[in-house]
């Protein structure tokens, strides 16, 4: 338990205490925003539909009428344009937070990403930055078939000099994207968008459950921060460990709830920088490492998250890893619920797991 | 199977007898071995284009961008509205700063032969295009340049030595010998940092201009790519966003007629000018005379007034010609006309200028032999300065585990573990 313990002060060592109230994870995100325009004017929003209509998922509505168009606009349609001028921005002075409408349209923006904004400290050894944060609703289960259910974060954690952070609550949502903006370095901000408007625990054909009632709806109104880097003990266990992140810790939360199994999930949070610590501690307990995500399995972050505990924790393992992803196929349609790692897949892995 | 594209699988449809459709592949009027011709080029004399007002409405210049501005005439008198009646001083500056820079270049061309260093890349012929732009810009103003621009920094006084200290990724690398050869960055010179990526600057040009419009600030943004890379993706995001916002920024386009082994038809110069994108932007568009400096001088500061004005984005094309090699890396006459250079009808911007002056009677030929005598001095002394703190593969680096610094802001915990184990390994091994 100690890892855990550890973990949950690290998440609450910046919160300053202010109003809380019930939200759910786009007002939270809006929040974040607007939190951090009025405490820095060089923040500004941009995107498509981002501006006097305040976005498709709602996340920037409102914040145009208050801060107005210069900080807040629409964009033409060109990704790599977007990412293109906040580069620009950044190198300014600004600190931009480019909104991509969904994760499937960031491939445009790649080379602006990876090349540009991603290589700027490096290459011009800290004469330029790029403090961007890149908002984008990732991941499936809204029936977007495959142009809007992708979730590509392993390509971005691949890349030297850019941060990937995916929040799986509310209260997570705004302290994780307000510690992104105030970060110096490029980050890509993945939002869950299956569960922005409450907890999915994947069971598609059940009514959709809404934040109230949730302990991490319960978002403080002000400032507060959640450092980049430091998972969160979603449940503390002693039989195996799970890792996840963003939709995927519900889901895995439910299954284990259902089994009654005593697992630690782990939810990663920030995948670069990984909470390396926190894992290692977790598994060594644990002595099983389950790892569950939505995105395809080869190359997938999950296996980077493999090899990493195997490396640490070799001799502590007592069944081989497990890891639950998407299947290497494009994001089917009509077959969605088939391609999702969901409850009869993580049941599996954890009966397997926990008999080897 | 006979006439396998002629009739095969499409027998008794439609159309049948139609000609069968041919795709054009664009080649280049001469190659190797072969005459240059320049015969397609419609070249106006100097003084012949008219000069628009700053103010004026994009759709009533159109005609700017088929034209071609032109000041200095072929008695190296300046002529027309578009002289900009610059001071003996400044011609003189403009004169010593593009022989600078040809002398710069000829060095480190010479330094990379001798295994100093990597790669090099001339500007030869080209010289005009960042120097005039540079001196018609304000000092402050910001600079996204692409991989030949080096005279901007020259015009803008930075220290050839830090450059030279670049070029070899030395102990005096202010980049830490990251970056390839002449991808200089030099934020006091408001200088960009390049990359190696091609129009990437476009966009982030327009980015740093809006910004400067959004704070209300006063200064503009230029940026500067290649003809063959108007092809990019990046070059059209940043047209639309200089349009749609109109931003105080300058886009030149550099039409050397050469990407590598690619003649400027492989960008649409057989069906259109470069200048003439602006048109379907609607942005104003320039087309110059990139040999005549007077002309990328005037083209520049029209462009710069009318931004600062608030009168948006200028596209400018410099007609040009590359001509050395595309870099170190290459030879063109493996693929055109050896002749080309020499009689390129738009002659030598060095030449042209120094033959103004001469006209002026503010120079002379022994001056300017003393000049270019003085320049090669300067720059061999700056290298021998430069080569005390190192040259490429000969030990003076900076210190290994720089590597992983600057990667973030704050080294995390896999790069310092990897630093460390660098080290260590090194270390087992006696090194």
């Amino acid at each position: 338990m100690e890892g855990g313990r550890a973990v949950s002060e690290g998440m609450t060592q910046d919160e300053a205490r202010t109003d809380v109230q019930q939200m759910n994870m786009i007002q939270a995100i809006n929040s974040a925003m607007d939190v951090m325009m009025e405490r820095d004017p060089d923040v500004v929003v941009m995107g498509e539909d981002v501006g006097y209509f305040g976005g498709v998922f709602r996340a920037t509505a409102g914040l145009q009428q208050k801060y107005g168009k210069n900080r807040v606009f629409d964009t033409p349609i060109t990704e790599c344009g977007i990412i293109g001028v906040a580069v620009g921005m950044g190198a300014y002075g600004l600190r931009p937070v480019p909104e991509i409408q969904f994760a499937d349209y960031i491939y445009p923006a790649l080379d602006q990403l990876v090349s540009e904004a991603a290589r700027l400290r490096y290459r011009s050894a800290g004469e330029f930055i790029s403090p961007m944060t890149v908002r984008s609703p990732f991941g499936g289960g809204i029936f977007g078939g495959q142009t809007h259910s992708q979730s590509p974060e392993g390509i971005f954690t691949h890349v030297s000099g850019v941060k990937t952070v995916i929040p799986s609550t509310p209260y997570d949502a705004k302290g994780l994207l307000i510690a992104a903006i105030e970060d110096n370095d490029p980050t890509i901000f993945f939002e869950p968008k299956r569960i922005y408007n409450g907890p999915f625990d994947g069971h598609y054909d059940t009514p959709a459950k809404s934040w109230a009632g949730h302990a991490q709806a319960q978002v403080p109104t002000g400032y507060y921060r959640i450092p980049l880097g430091k998972a969160r003990i979603a449940r503390a266990g002693e039989e195996l460990t799970i890792l996840c992140y963003g939709t995927m810790v519900h889901v895995v939360e439910h299954m284990v709830a259902t089994l009654n199994v005593d697992a630690e999930i782990i939810d990663l949070r920030t995948l670069v920088p990984l909470d390396i610590e926190a894992i290692e501690a977790s598994v060594k307990k644990t002595g099983r490492c389950l790892i569950v995500h939505e995105a395809t399995r080869t190359s997938g972050f999950g296996a980077e998250l493999s090899a990493l505990v195997q490396e640490r924790c070799f001799y502590h393992l007592e069944a081989p890893i497990e890891r639950v992803t998407g299947f290497d196929t494009p994001y089917p349609h009509s077959l969605e619920w088939a391609y999702f790692p969901g409850p009869v897949r993580i049941r599996e892995a954890i009966n397997k797991i926990l008999k080897d | 199977m006979s006439d396998p594209i002629g009739s095969v699988g499409i027998e008794g449809q439609a159309g049948h007898n139609l000609p069968p459709l041919r795709l054009h592949v664009p080649e280049p009027p001469a190659r190797p071995g072969e005459s240059a011709d320049f015969t397609h080029f419609d070249i106006p004399p100097a003084g012949a284009q008219a000069r628009p007002d700053e103010a004026c409405p994009p759709a009533d210049m159109r005609d700017m961008a088929y034209g071609l501005v032109r000041v200095l005439d072929e008695e190296g008198q300046a002529v027309g509205p578009w002289n900009p009646r610059l001071p003996a001083e400044t011609l003189l500056k403009m004169l010593r700063y593009m022989a600078l820079t040809r002398a710069f270049d000829a060095r480190m061309f010479r330094a990379q032969r001798q295994g100093k260093t990597s790669f090099y890349m001339k500007s030869t012929g080209e010289e005009a295009v960042s120097i005039g732009a540079a001196l018609a810009l304000a000092r402050d103003d910001m600079c996204f340049p692409s991989y030949r621009q080096q005279g901007i920094l020259i015009a803008r006084d930075w220290p050839i030595i830090d450059m030279m200290n670049q070029i070899y990724s030395n102990t005096g690398d202010r980049l830490k010998g990251r970056q390839l050869p002449i991808m200089y960055s030099a934020r006091e010179a408001g200088f960009f940092s390049i990359s190696g990526n091609l129009t990437t600057q476009y966009p982030q040009a327009v980015g740093w201009a809006m910004a400067s419009a959004a704070k209300g600030d006063t200064r503009i943004a230029a940026t500067w790519c290649g003809e063959g890379s108007t092809a990019e993706g990046d070059f059209h995001s940043a047209c639309t966003f200089a349009s749609v916002y109109r931003a105080p920024v300058i886009m030149n386009v550099v039409n050397n007629q050469w990407a590598i082994s690619s003649f400027s038809g492989f960008a649409g110069a057989e069906s259109t000018t470069f200048a003439a994108r602006a048109v379907g932007y609607g942005i104003a568009g320039l087309r110059v005379d990139g040999n005549d400096i007077l002309a990328v001088y005037a083209a520049t500061r029209w462009a710069a007034d009318r931004a600062r004005a608030n009168g948006g984005p200028t596209l400018i094309e410099h007609f040009t010609y590359r001509v050395e090699g595309h870099s170190t890396s290459d030879d063109p006459s493996a693929y055109r006309s050896a002749e080309e250079s020499s009689q390129w009808p738009l002659g030598d911007p060095i030449a042209r200028l120094k033959q103004h002056c001469i006209a002026l009677g503010i120079w002379d030929e022994e001056r300017h032999a003393a000049m270019d005598q003085e320049l090669a001095e300067l720059v061999r002394d700056a290298a021998r300065a430069s080569e005390k703190n190192g040259i490429l593969g000969h030990g003076l680096h900076h210190p290994m585990e720089s590597m992983f610094e600057e990667v973030f802001e704050e080294m995390p915990w896999h790069l310092k573990e990897q630093q460390q184990q660098m080290l260590d390994e090194w270390k087992a091994a006696g090194l």
